[in-house]
């Protein structure tokens, strides 16, 4: 009996095993590549061992002994011969800008030489900076396997001189106001949603049959159309010589040197997403207005219930299932959100995703790219729990 | 990680009778194709299949890492050329390959010190000057570097490239730090406060721009008054389209254009017959008959003539004619390499705020 339950269970798995090995693949398997890559970096430890076990025994105040030199030397011209080295120094680099251009010049005069009575005496010579502590303070940070160095980056946070944490310098923050303002961007952006979207729902959901397949082909449309196009029909109409402005000028409400600037700022970005996003909004709340009978308002009304209280009292909490999947829907796709503001965004219309696209795709530091993006899921998941407490996740309804 | 999927997917379509060959796309990527990639598909069989991007090491990292290389040889910025190298992802430079010049000297002294590095050959100078649109003004026109920086006598809005590169060393050259001065003042973080202080005096009125064909546009549109360009693309936009630009030559910021070989590339053979050629001094003299970009070899130079299309002189034109060349910098690739990173951060804070 067990075994043929089994069976039966193994069974009714097998149809859905494309699209498991499929998210394995495509979403899971990168999404945790990303999260080990933000803590785990193995490439300074396993390449320079012997530098970063004597430098474990430093005291970190005075410039390290003969010994740690002499093993530092060895195994930068090592990782040179295994082609390792540029992205060593990037790491070194990093933690201490500067050090990229000391260690590769130095080792380029390093291949000259044959030998040396002290290795410390010839760096120093190369550059003074190898005989400044914090250099080494550096390399050995930079040797953690493990470290939350990108996470500390990610949170606008430093290691002090001393070793404790401290905050960044204010000119220097920058990721826990993006975040603030991705959240902030987000929540405005999906209380905009519901707003024109709302309506546009009812209208479908109780129009005739002909005018509700026209009015949702209207809504499908955009959707189907690319993204990239319903991006840049934006810029066409909001640039400052765009058509609302021409139109403007043209009715004289305003003059030609006023131009209003609505596109490549946050504006922009805000209209454009708002945009992009409503059909989430619109289809998860026409699909529950849908199911809600007419025949409940009028059953209200001859009750005596004015329309507004009415609707009040009886059809928008019959509603609110879609109201909270929809909003839930906006505002996860729109925190994560990157396309829309990298085009019309300009200076101040730019999201924490833009950053994260900047260091997987410019700055090639995917530790820190991988800490954004953990500190975004984590915000995702925080979010969802607030959500669940509040609403409850079973009342939501997607469709 | 979806680039590294996409690349497994789509399977390099190239044989071994076709380079692929990256650059920037817009009049550049089309003065070389005239200039040397036409050349050398007559002469050797080889064809070149061009493709476009904007910058950056992402997409070689990850052909280097996936081992799934399509990508044959790349024009890159210099600080990329060398970091590029540095990290493994491009093949070594064979000096002995590339050809002497026309006069007969040899390319390693042919070649000034910096243009010809371990991964990369230099093949043109080009500029990052700032231009104008001579419709926009009537009673003085802006001559200096301080004049972009100067809203008082010269209002309006101004295009510059989004990017701390450049606009860095600009502010401070206005700000009075004389040319030798410039990068040591970056090393200092008064230095780099002080030109974020320059560009403060005109943050509002700037308008950001990513792709070198934007500013041309920018500025015939009337989007902005001046703006920070290639030179190349202003002087396609002058004799091409009879656009009423202005170039400042002013605080020019030079750089080197280099040629580099994707590490690994199956083709490797015919990528070094294709870089021997575009290292020809007559290669780099015919690129600067499409576009205003000097040749980087000393026997090049000697070879500047005409602009092929419309035979306008080519030498008022060039960034490192000597008139042109009273107030200017060369980009210091190695202070930008030690410096991407934190002044990245740093620009990206100052942009937010």
């Amino acid at each position: 009996m067990d075994g043929t339950l089994r069976t039966v269970r193994l069974r009714a798995a097998v149809p859905v095993l494309p699209l498991s090995a499929f998210i394995l693949v495509t979403f899971i398997a990168p999404l945790a590549t990303m999260l080990v890559r933000s803590v785990y970096d193995p490439l300074v430890a396993g390449a320079m061992p012997e530098t970063l076990f004597l430098l474990s025994e430093w005291d970190g105040k005075s410039t390290p002994r003969e010994a740690v030199f002499e093993a530092a030397v060895r195994e930068l011209l090592e990782a040179r011969q295994a082609r390792n080295l540029g992205r060593i120094v990037t790491r070194i680099n990093r933690v201490q800008p500067g050090m990229r251009s000391v260690v590769m010049k130095s080792v380029r005069k390093l291949r000259g030489i044959s030998g040396s009575d002290s290795w410390r005496d010839t760096l120093i010579d190369m550059d003074p900076a190898w005989g400044e502590v914090q250099t080494w303070r550096a390399i050995r940070r930079t040797g953690e396997r493990f470290t939350m160095r990108h996470y500390l980056h990610a949170l606008d946070l430093d290691r002090g001189p001393g070793g404790g944490i401290v905050r960044q310098t204010p000119e220097r923050r920058i990721y826990i106001p993006l975040l603030g303002r991705t959240l902030a961007v987000s929540l405005s952006i999906t209380a905009l949603c519901l707003l024109f979207g709302y309506p546009v729902a009812y209208l479908i959901a109780n129009a005739s049959p002909r005018w509700a397949n026209l009015l949702l082909l209207l809504v499908l449309v955009p959707f189907w159309t690319s993204l990239l196009v319903r991006t840049t029909s934006w810029i066409v109409l909001l640039q400052t010589r765009g058509v609302i402005n021409d139109a403007l000028v043209a009715l004289g409400l305003i003059a030609e040197e006023n131009r209003i600037a609505m596109i490549y700022n946050m504006t922009g970005t805000v209209v454009a997403m708002t945009h992009v996003l409503l059909p989430f909004m619109v289809l998860p709340l026409y699909s529950v207005m849908r199911a809600i009978p007419p025949l409940y308002m009028n059953a209200a009304a001859t009750l005596g219930a004015s329309f507004p209280r009415a609707f009040w009292r009886v059809y928008w909490p019959q509603t609110q299932p879609g109201v909270f999947a929809g909003s839930l829907l906006v505002f996860i796709l729109a925190i994560g959100y990157y396309i829309t503001p990298e085009l019309v965004g300009g200076r101040s219309g730019q999201l924490i995703s833009n950053m994260i696209a900047y260091h997987m795709q410019q700055s090639l530091n995917w530790g820190l790219a991988g800490a954004l993006s953990g500190i975004l899921l984590a915000c995702v998941f925080v979010i969802y729990l607030i959500y669940d407490r509040v609403v409850g996740i079973e009342r939501m309804k997607l469709g | 990680m979806l680039s590294i999927f996409l690349l497994i997917w789509s399977q390099p379509l190239t044989s071994a009778e076709s380079l692929t060959v990256v650059s920037w796309g817009g009049s550049y990527a089309r003065a070389c194709t005239k200039a040397y990639h036409e050349p050398f598909t007559a002469k050797s069989g080889i064809k070149i299949r061009l493709e476009d991007y904007n910058g950056g090491l992402a997409q070689i990292r990850a052909q280097v890492e996936t081992g799934n290389i399509h990508w044959d040889v790349v024009d890159l910025e210099i600080a990329d050329a060398v970091l590029a190298c540095d990290e493994g992802l491009l093949e070594f430079i064979e000096a002995d390959d590339l050809p002497a010049g026309p006069d007969g000297t040899p390319a390693t002294q042919d070649f000034p010190p910096d243009t010809l590095t371990e991964c990369s050959v230099g093949t043109n100078f080009y500029s990052t000057i700032y231009a104008y649109n001579r419709e926009n003004f009537s009673g003085g026109e802006p001559a200096t570097i301080e004049d972009f920086f100067d809203m008082k006598k010269f209002p309006g809005r101004r295009g510059m490239r989004r990017t701390p590169q450049v606009n860095l060393e600009f502010a401070l050259m206005a700000d009075g730090v004389p040319l030798d001065q410039v990068y040591a003042t970056l090393s200092t973080a008064e230095g780099v406060d002080r030109a974020f202080r320059k560009l403060d005096t005109i943050k509002e009125h700037i308008v950001w721009w990513t792709a070198g064909a934007q500013p041309p546009q920018m500025l015939a549109d009337g989007e902005v008054v001046m703006s920070t360009a290639y030179n190349g693309r202003i002087f396609n936009a002058q004799v091409l389209e009879n656009q009423p630009f202005t170039v400042v030559w002013d605080g020019q910021v030079l750089d080197k254009g280099q040629l580099a070989i994707v590490y690994g590339t199956p083709r490797l053979k015919e990528a070094r017959r294709f870089l021997a050629f575009a290292a020809r001094s007559e290669s780099m003299a015919r690129l600067g008959r499409y576009i205003s970009y000097s040749p980087v070899r000393r026997s090049g130079s000697a070879l500047i003539t005409t602009h092929m299309e419309t035979g306008v002189d080519m030498k008022p034109h060039m960034p490192t004619t000597p008139e042109n060349m009273t107030r200017a910098l060369h980009n210091d690739w190695e202070w930008w390499s030690d410096h991407v990173d934190e002044m990245n951060e740093r620009f990206s804070a100052w942009m937010a705020r």
